[in-house]
């Protein structure tokens, strides 16, 4: 459902993004891992069609980001690193504002409400001001915001980031129980993590894939815990 | 359409979720008011609203920069940019969405200097047609200069620069049209740039339409200042979202 093709991006003489190659079925749940600096965030702000490539394409549910990126986004569900929120609304009012843009109306918006706000476990913090939310509960507002229109296709980027070990669980949890009918792209550092949710990993460094294979395969071909495999394979090549 | 729409409300809601609104609209009403009065307009002995709309332009100078300074600035530094962009909208959309909801609050603000017309009224019978025009005049103007701020915002991620920056841009527009302005640079000028610049500024156009006269020449200058200015702030926008 997603396919990226050499995929380039730079910021003045830095290049974050070098050529990058993939696909992502339906079903998969893709973490991409790599150093700070990688290249992660600004793959993921390519796809969802925030950053402008420098050259290469991609397609999301076969519809191109260069030529329709509005159609991409509508396809999409996307948190962005940090989960930037307006932070003078209240919970509910800022989820009824996705919903504007989304343009979902009436009993569907209600239906809809009534299935992500339980899911994301924020009840109890619907009218409350964003800005008084601590960042775990800051977090799944996000997310919640990336599953209100119930996408094919979703991108986190570093969704456990500054959660408890609880709420962690619960997120991973969550992604686990979407895993079958989506299409997940989720980056983080946390390497158990990528164990818990993923069925595919890809290691990024200096903006290029050095590793495209599953978490199991990884462990076994190395013999070693991931913790271990990501410094053989990140030190190693990129010296 | 409907996220113009969603932009423009949530846009418009946030000016008074937060005490900014407030603030502006007191301070704006008092010194409309205040330089009214210490212009003479008791003294003028006239029923008519010129030393009211007079001043506009110099209030505005300061005023409509501080409310357009946080529309993009605000949103970058936040990062909440990064949201609003990665939602089905397009940068048009949103750069609209976002005028039009402030184009209103300025709006509002005039509505509520409905004493000024009521004052005059009462004491003697103004030109309802002229105050008319010196409304519409006065908005067309914070359009202007809201589209200017817009712009500068959406340059910088720091308030204070893109505040500063469009305060001087709109007070160069505004004061090339001053008689000043213009009577010193006709000493080295030639005459075809004096006129220029004196079409070029905002205080020639605004005076214009405020004496009552609709012309084609002022109304389009507002149009394609307005217009021209937001398609800057949209390639700007387009160009460096994420930097």
């Amino acid at each position: 459902m997603i396919s990226v093709k050499e995929l380039r991006r730079s910021f003045g003489p830095v290049v974050a993004v070098d050529g990058i190659s993939f696909d992502v079925e339906k079903g998969q749940v893709l973490g991409l891992i790599g150093p700070n600096g990688a290249g992660k965030t600004t793959a993921m702000r390519m796809l969802a069609c925030f950053l402008r490539p420098d050259s290469g394409t991609a397609t999301v549910c076969g519809v191109d980001i260069l030529k329709n990126p509005i159609g991409v986004r509508r396809s999409l569900g996307y948190l962005a690193e940090n989960a930037p929120a307006y932070n003078e609304m209240t919970v509910g009012g800022f989820l009824n504002f996705i919903y504007d843009v989304r343009g979902i109306e009436g009993k569907k918006r209600r239906q809809a409400l009534d299935r992500i706000v339980p899911m994301c476990s924020i009840e109890s913090v619907y009218h409350q001001t964003i800005e008084t939310l601590s960042k775990g509960y800051k977090r799944r507002v996000g997310l919640a915001q990336a599953l209100i229109h119930d996408p094919d296709v979703l991108i986190l980027d570093e969704p456990t980031d500054g959660l408890d070990p609880n709420q962690k669980h619960e997120v991973r949890r969550l992604i686990n129980k979407m895993a079958k009918d989506k299409c997940i792209i989720i980056s983080t550092h946390i390497l158990e993590e990528v164990e818990a949710v993923c069925s595919r990993t890809i290691i990024i460094s200096k903006g290029r894939i050095l590793v495209d294979s599953t978490p199991e395969k990884l462990k076994e071909d190395y013999q070693c815990s991931l913790d271990e495999v990501f410094r053989k394979i990140t030190q190693t090549k990129v010296a | 359409m409907h996220s113009f729409w969603a932009v423009f409300k949530r846009e418009f809601k946030s000016y008074f979720t937060t005490p900014l609104a407030y603030v502006f609209l007191v301070i704006f009403l008092f010194f409309s008011g205040h330089m009214t009065f210490r212009q003479g307009f008791f003294e003028a002995r006239q029923a008519d609203m010129r030393a009211f709309f007079a001043n506009l332009p110099l209030l505005f100078v300061f005023m409509v920069p501080a409310t357009a300074m946080r529309l993009w600035a605000e949103e970058r530094k936040v990062g909440s940019i990064e949201l609003l962009l990665t939602l089905p909208i397009t940068v048009t959309q949103a750069v609209l969405g976002k005028f039009f909801a402030a184009w209103l609050f300025l709006a509002i603000a005039l509505v509520l200097t409905f004493p000024m017309v009521i004052t005059v009224c009462y004491l003697g019978e103004p030109d309802i047609g002229l105050i008319i025009t010196g409304y519409l005049g006065s908005l067309l103007m914070a359009g202007g200069f809201l589209a200017i701020g817009g712009f500068f915002s959406a340059v910088s991620k720091n308030q204070v620069i893109s505040f500063v920056l469009s305060v001087v841009a709109c007070a160069v527009l505004v004061f090339a049209g001053m008689p000043t302005t213009l009577n010193y640079v006709s000493t080295f000028l030639p005459a075809g740039l004096v006129s220029a610049i004196e079409n070029m500024s905002f205080q020639t156009h605004f005076e214009s339409v405020q004496k009552g006269v609709l012309e084609f020449k002022d109304l389009s200058y507002f149009a394609l200042l307005i217009g021209g200015w937001l398609a800057a702030s949209t390639i700007i926008l387009d160009e460096r979202k994420g930097c």
